[in-house]
């Protein structure tokens, strides 16, 4: 698949969007105080947010967190027990309607269809937008416009999904785990994908539980765990404040109990503790010093599944 | 709104059309009906006669006309049903051969007047009662009723499952998410549906009609008037079904719920004069039997717009009623 060769949707696949601060002006979105109840559980508890035009925006979080909870009631799908979602400084309404793009989780389409048909279905429900040709060139789909859409492969369906919620042309696309499921080779294409949206200055908004997604994709995150937000703004920013710069990973077995008494930060996963140091030379002396073994020592900066871990002490996907 | 609405009505034919398993059960079902009434009724008419004797059984012994040969005898016990039957051409003649002997005929009737001739040789003193009345075969009282039974059997079973099946897939979820209104998409569910009927009801019309030699007493298009806000009407009471559920199971089980008294006492079968007053009260709520009687009119008494007009108004307000209801309860996703 290549996108590169359309002049309004360039080629931006280089460097990931996290080394950039939060791109974008005014909001587009304000989430305000969310809470949504059902009678076992809470599943969204007090979130507030808000989102610049022309960013990405990602919610992260385990399954459960209320990532999607959260993002059907921003997309007016769902309804908020209490708070308040505006679009543009307005409550939600046919104007957001009309300029929301969105890919759910899971979708099926009307049978029978072709990916050409199934477009224009779409595009017929709108009052502005692009034509089907130029969606269909976009996601590169002319080899399959006079497929039935039940025909496709899942990285096929998803860009079907994505044209759909292109169709309109919109300004804000609400994207809910779009590459979950799919090939390693059909997320990279769908993420080169999201970044040539992204080029074009439209806002999006993303749920994943992929942190290379979001660390690739995001100009701004916010971690969900248990309905809240944990933690908020950009990837790297985040990275900085939470962590020192290097981290150490040994295998359990590795790690006798007596080390647990050296003055280091450890966190424990399933397989191995985690040691946070903004002084390897220091660490790595008191560790040997302590006879610890490090044949099997692994040294890497700290990322957002890192972060997770540090913030809630969970495994991100668990 | 009309953009959108021709959108999903497009869509929806789109997808009908292509559902072959579908398409020709569709057309399949009408076609059985066809060549079934056409195996039932059609052929060559027999050379009877057909004479109603008032008594409990036939004794050809009792009298001289009962051995009349080309005559077929049928007992009818009940007067009043004998005089119907009469009235309606179903018999050539009803005969009481107690005692002095007297006899109705229907003098609208070319067969009663040679039946008539008959019995006046082998009776000549038998009293003479005139009735009048155009004649109406079963069939052609049938007729409007299998009609009235495939218009309602495809308009509710046909959107109900429909929308379910959108509802369970999470296409009307996704639908959801457009500036689509839930008014838009049932209307054009609604029009997509009553398009099909229409061509299917005409089809079965001509085919049927053909094959017993059915001749509409009153106006095609007061009929295609009728038989269209009839279906909006049923389409409409399938939706209030539809808009809400998402089990199979109830859905099917509510649709049954409605189908059935319908078929038992609209009228699709036989005539519900004589019932107790109560049934036909009931029966007078469903909008099968105001389709029924305001089609039998037009089509077997001739009768005009205006007097089936509360028919009419009846089946035009119940499916603006059913429709808001669906609209007002309608879920686009499981709950």
């Amino acid at each position: 698949m290549s996108i590169a060769s359309d002049p309004a949707y360039p080629d931006v696949s280089a460097a990931p969007s996290s080394s950039a601060v939060p791109a974008g002006g005014a909001p587009i979105l304000q989430v305000r105080d969310l809470i949504k109840r059902y009678p076992s559980v809470t599943a969204v508890d007090g979130v507030s947010f808000e989102v610049r035009e022309g960013s990405c925006f990602g919610l992260l979080g385990p399954n459960g967190a209320g990532k999607t909870t959260t993002i059907e009631i921003m997309e007016g799908i769902l309804m908020a027990t209490s708070g308040e979602v505006r679009y543009r400084g307005e409550p939600l309404g046919q104007r957001f309607r009309e300029q929301a793009g969105i890919l759910f989780q899971k979708t099926a389409l009307q049978d029978f269809l072709t990916v050409r048909q199934s477009l224009a279905l779409f595009r017929g429900l709108y009052e502005h937008g692009l034509d089907v040709d130029e969606v269909i060139r976009i996601c590169a789909l002319e080899k399959l416009a006079r497929r039935d859409n039940r025909k496709l492969s899942g990285g096929q369906q998803q860009r079907l999904l994505l044209a759909i919620a292109l169709v309109n042309d919109p300004a804000l696309l609400f994207l809910d785990e779009p590459t979950t499921g799919l090939d390693p080779q059909a997320r990279r294409n769908f993420w080169e994908l999201i970044q040539s949206i992204k080029a074009r200055k439209k806002t999006v908004i993303l749920t994943t539980h992929y942190m290379e997604e979001a660390e690739l994709l995001c100009d701004e995150i916010a971690i969900m765990d248990r309905g809240r937000i944990i933690a908020q703004g950009p990837p790297r920013q985040l990275l900085r404040e939470h962590f020192a710069e290097v981290l150490l990973e040994l295998p359990r077995q590795d790690f006798p109990e007596e080390a647990r008494r050296l003055p280091l930060r450890v966190l424990d996963t399933p397989e191995r503790v985690e040691i946070t140091t903004d002084d390897l030379d220091s660490t790595l002396r008191t560790l040997i010093e302590a006879r610890v073994p490090l044949a099997n020592l692994r040294i890497r900066p700290a990322n957002l599944e890192d972060l997770f871990l540090e913030l809630t002490g969970k495994e991100l996907r668990a | 709104m009309i953009q959108r609405l021709l959108s999903v009505w497009h869509a929806r034919n789109l997808e009908f059309v292509r559902d072959r398993p579908t398409l020709i059960f569709t057309i399949l079902l009408p076609l059985m009906i066809v060549v079934g009434m056409s195996f039932v009724f059609g052929g060559k008419e027999r050379p009877l006669f057909k004479v109603g004797v008032l008594s409990a059984a036939i004794d050809r012994n009792a009298h001289p006309f009962l051995r009349e040969r080309y005559v077929d005898f049928v007992p009818i016990a009940d007067e009043t049903e004998g005089l119907r039957k009469v009235t309606h051409q179903q018999i050539d003649l009803l005969v009481d051969l107690h005692g002095q002997p007297r006899y109705w005929v229907n003098t609208d009737s070319p067969r009663g007047y040679i039946v008539e001739k008959l019995l006046l040789a082998a009776a000549p003193g038998a009293q003479r009662q005139p009735v009048t009345g155009a004649a109406v075969r079963y069939v052609d009282w049938l007729f409007p009723g299998i009609l009235g039974m495939n218009m309602m059997f495809s308009c509710l079973f046909g959107v109900g499952y429909v929308v379910l099946r959108y509802r369970k897939s999470g296409f009307l979820k996704r639908l959801h998410a457009t500036p689509l209104s839930a008014f838009e998409f049932l209307s054009a569910q609604v029009l997509s549906r009553l398009c099909l009927i229409l061509f299917v009801s005409v089809v079965l019309y001509a085919g049927i009609g053909t094959i017993i030699h059915f001749h509409t007493a009153g106006s095609l298009l007061a009929l295609l008037l009728v038989a269209a806000i009839g279906a909006l009407s049923l389409i409409a009471l399938g939706l209030t079904i539809a808009a809400r559920f998402s089990s199979e199971e109830l859905v099917g089980g509510l649709l049954n719920l409605l189908t059935w008294p319908m078929m038992l006492l609209s009228g699709i079968w036989f005539s519900l004069e004589g019932s107790p007053q109560w049934v036909r009260w009931i029966a007078a709520i469903f909008p099968l039997t105001q389709v029924l009687d305001a089609a039998r009119a037009i089509m077997l008494d001739g009768a005009g717009l205006y007097q089936v007009a509360p028919h009419v108004i009846y089946l035009a307000c119940t499916a603006l009623v059913f429709l808001a209801f669906g609209a007002w309860s309608f879920r686009w996703r499981v709950d």
